[in-house]
């Protein structure tokens, strides 16, 4: 295989090369346009050499319901920078002429999909390099409204899998998924509280009976020894508050990205991947 | 549940098994509140036919609530607009000011089968916090009631009315702290609280199954109505009208008359400063459909799907949505959906005040605004019927200061 396959396929390959390497991917959210277009292209560019296997691309949300107050205030940031769908597309589209490779797919809420048009989105997705798509408000329930359309597309739909998603119904949360399956680590809001780790480890053996899929998990990791437990455990960790939680502090009184923004973040992407992909060297 | 396609014959059928109204409506919600949605349609439909459940209700609506709410003919109000003849519900005079009681009975006696512990509430005028509140206070369950700050700025007394009933109220500063930011973050409390928590929606929307749900809790009002007129005029009305911010006092005295095709139906937005301005919250009238809350309704939105402040003098009607079941009336024809402005509002607010020694809420003021309009253009023999869904003591701050007044 080489390095031009797109969509579902391009996860797969990721996390193929991954397992044959025995390490967890890293795999990061970072809401497009926070704090502005282009110092957020500049992120999203020097993401994979920083360490990213998997790249989350925030579409920003007037209404965030599950969110917490980090990636609340981050889409209000990107919101105030003038972001729209479109706009994240053409940055998915920028970001694929330098790197075809690494998996990219969209994070966010359905309204701004449904008002483009789920069809006419899907064609400008696959068109820009957008893999796949995680909707936090579309439940398997919904699956008629965008899932089956992106699967049709050979687009991932990654679902999320968490802790109040009982053995009754995890067969139906992981039917009409491909890619990867997300699963959130703690009940709640993103960002909200450290994971129980040996709880991690237990709720991912318990995905694995019913999918044979890669299981990440994210919400509530923060530092380079968290994401190296989760690397243990899961076949990748994915960090996002934490991420955006540096831009927050790297932005003046106007919202305007500090000097040193993007390397500010970028070596903590480092220093986080690290801590994924040396996670099994160290057991 | 019965197709709502499948019986063209009715209007009363929905939603269907997905929650469905037409294309309105569904469970567009995050994984994390799936299976508690799930359980809370089934604990409702197995209460929904449970006698000793009806019965409870009853119970404390007649003596708690203090149902059925009486019919009033408002004759000085007739006679000063000289034309229809023009009936009000007096849903403003149940226990804690308002409808919102109605459906906070019916929701708490489900959280208690349910077995929760814990109660959560959004509220924009407060009334719906106020009667969640005092629900709670009555069966001893601890409650949290998420208010936008703007809105506890301009609704001090209902504030104060909660914390004296034991709730904690919070303010949302998010987003436009309003409504739907107090919504988002009651949402974000459930995802975070599951177990224990049971969510007091206080509108006929949100996810399947809340929007019928809080329909048919509502529907006491309807239901009142038809036998009450009947009995006042041996017939049913000819006109309905209702305000609408989510539309909960609206669904309940429109449903039970949905499928009496000689009925015509008013439900009334909020105009805010005009809709031509854009600051309003008159979704049916300017938005278009997109998905909220858990559900697919009309809403305020811009071109990007991104939803907009809604704006209004009422903060009970200031929300940029709409239940669905709404918004499949108007496609579907049955019900017209028109608008009246702040100062439109205030007019009606005053006349009502002085010639029928009623202070209506501001949010019935709107309705009441309509009546105004259609009323001296129909005959003495034709019947609008009102529903007085809300008492103006709340009101009377936002009233002087918009009039100039300092009191």
């Amino acid at each position: 295989m080489t390095g031009v396959d797109s969509g579902t396929a391009r996860i797969e390959q990721r996390f193929n090369k991954l397992a044959s390497e025995n390490r967890a991917g890293f795999v990061t959210y970072v809401m497009a346009g926070d704090p502005d277009l282009d110092t957020a292209a500049a992120i999203l560019e020097g993401l994979p050499a920083a360490g990213a296997d998997v790249i989350e691309l925030g579409v920003p949300f007037t209404d965030p319901m599950a969110d917490g107050p980090a990636i609340q205030l981050s889409g209000l940031r990107a919101l105030k920078a003038g972001v729209t769908l479109r706009r994240v597309l053409d940055m998915v589209r920028q970001f694929r002429k330098k790197n075809t490779e690494t998996p990219l797919v969209l994070m966010g809420y359905y309204n701004p999909i449904y008002s483009f048009g789920p069809q006419a989105f899907l064609t400008e997705a696959k068109d820009a390099g957008v893999d796949g798509m995680i909707i936090v408000d579309l439940p398997p329930e919904e699956d008629a409204e965008l899932c089956l359309p992106t699967l049709d597309a050979g687009l991932s739909f990654i679902r999320l899998a968490t802790p109040t998603t009982d053995d009754k119904r995890l067969p139906r949360v992981l039917s009409n998924t491909s890619g990867f399956v997300y699963y959130v680590s703690i009940t709640g809001i993103t960002g909200a509280a450290i994971p129980d780790l040996s709880q991690v480890t237990g709720a991912v053996e318990r995905l694995k009976h019913h999918t044979a899929l890669p299981v990440a998990v994210g919400f509530g990791i923060k530092t380079p020894e968290q994401a190296a437990v989760i690397g243990r455990a899961a076949d990748g960790a994915v960090v996002g508050s934490a991420l955006v939680t540096t831009i927050a502090e790297n932005i003046d009184d106007d919202g305007k990205a500090k000097n040193g923004l993007v390397d500010a973040l970028l070596s903590q992407v480092q220093g986080l991947a690290d801590g994924v992909h040396n996670a099994r060297a160290g057991r | 549940m019965t197709n709502v396609s499948e019986l063209p014959n009715t209007y009363r059928a929905g939603p269907d098994e997905d929650g469905r109204f037409g294309i309105y409506g569904g469970r567009f919600v995050a994984e994390t509140l799936m299976p508690l949605i799930l359980e809370l349609e089934a604990a409702y439909d197995k209460a929904k036919t449970d006698p000793e459940y009806q019965a409870e209700l009853t119970h404390f609506n007649t003596h708690y609530a203090g149902r059925p709410s009486p019919l009033y003919l408002a004759e000085r109000l007739t006679n000063h607009l000289g034309g229809a003849k023009i009936y009000f519900k007096r849903d403003e005079l149940n226990h804690t000011g308002s409808h919102k009681i109605n459906n906070c009975i019916g929701q708490i006696l489900l959280a208690r089968r349910m077995g929760k512990t814990r109660i959560i509430a959004e509220t924009g005028a407060g009334q719906h916090g106020v009667a969640a509140a005092t629900v709670a206070a009555r069966f001893g369950l601890p409650c949290t009631v998420y208010m936008g700050a703007v809105d506890i700025e301009r609704q001090q007394p209902n504030v104060f009315r909660m914390k004296l009933l034991g709730a904690e109220v919070v303010p949302v500063t998010s987003g436009s702290c309003t409504l739907k930011d107090a919504m988002n973050e009651a949402l974000r409390d459930w995802v975070t609280n599951v177990d224990s928590t049971f969510y007091i929606i206080g509108t006929v929307a949100g996810p399947h199954p809340y929007p019928e749900m809080v329909r048919d809790f509502q529907s006491v009002i309807g239901n009142e109505a038809r036998e009450q007129m009947r009995e006042a005029e041996g017939r049913l009305p000819d006109s309905l009208v209702a305000c609408i911010g989510g539309g909960s006092n609206a669904m309940g005295l429109f449903h039970p008359f949905l499928d009496d095709e000689n009925v015509e139906i008013f439900g009334v937005e909020a105009a805010g400063r005009g809709v031509e301005t854009g600051e309003h919250a008159a979704s049916l009238t300017a938005g278009r459909p997109g998905v909220l809350h858990g559900n697919r309704t009309y809403l305020l939105q811009d071109d990007d799907g991104q939803i907009l402040e809604a704006h209004s003098i009422s903060a009970g009607l200031d929300y940029p949505g709409i239940g669905p079941e709404h918004s499949w009336l108007k496609d579907s024809g049955r019900a017209n959906y028109v608008s009246i402005t702040d100062d439109e509002a205030l007019e009606a607010f005053q006349l009502c005040s002085k010639i029928e020694g009623i202070i209506p809420a501001l949010e019935p003021a709107h309705a009441l605004a309509h009546v105004m309009k259609i009323a001296p253009e129909r005959s003495p023999d034709h019947i609008v019927l009102m529903n007085m869904c809300g008492r103006g003591d709340k009101d009377i701050f936002t009233v002087a200061e918009a009039l100039g007044v300092q009191i």
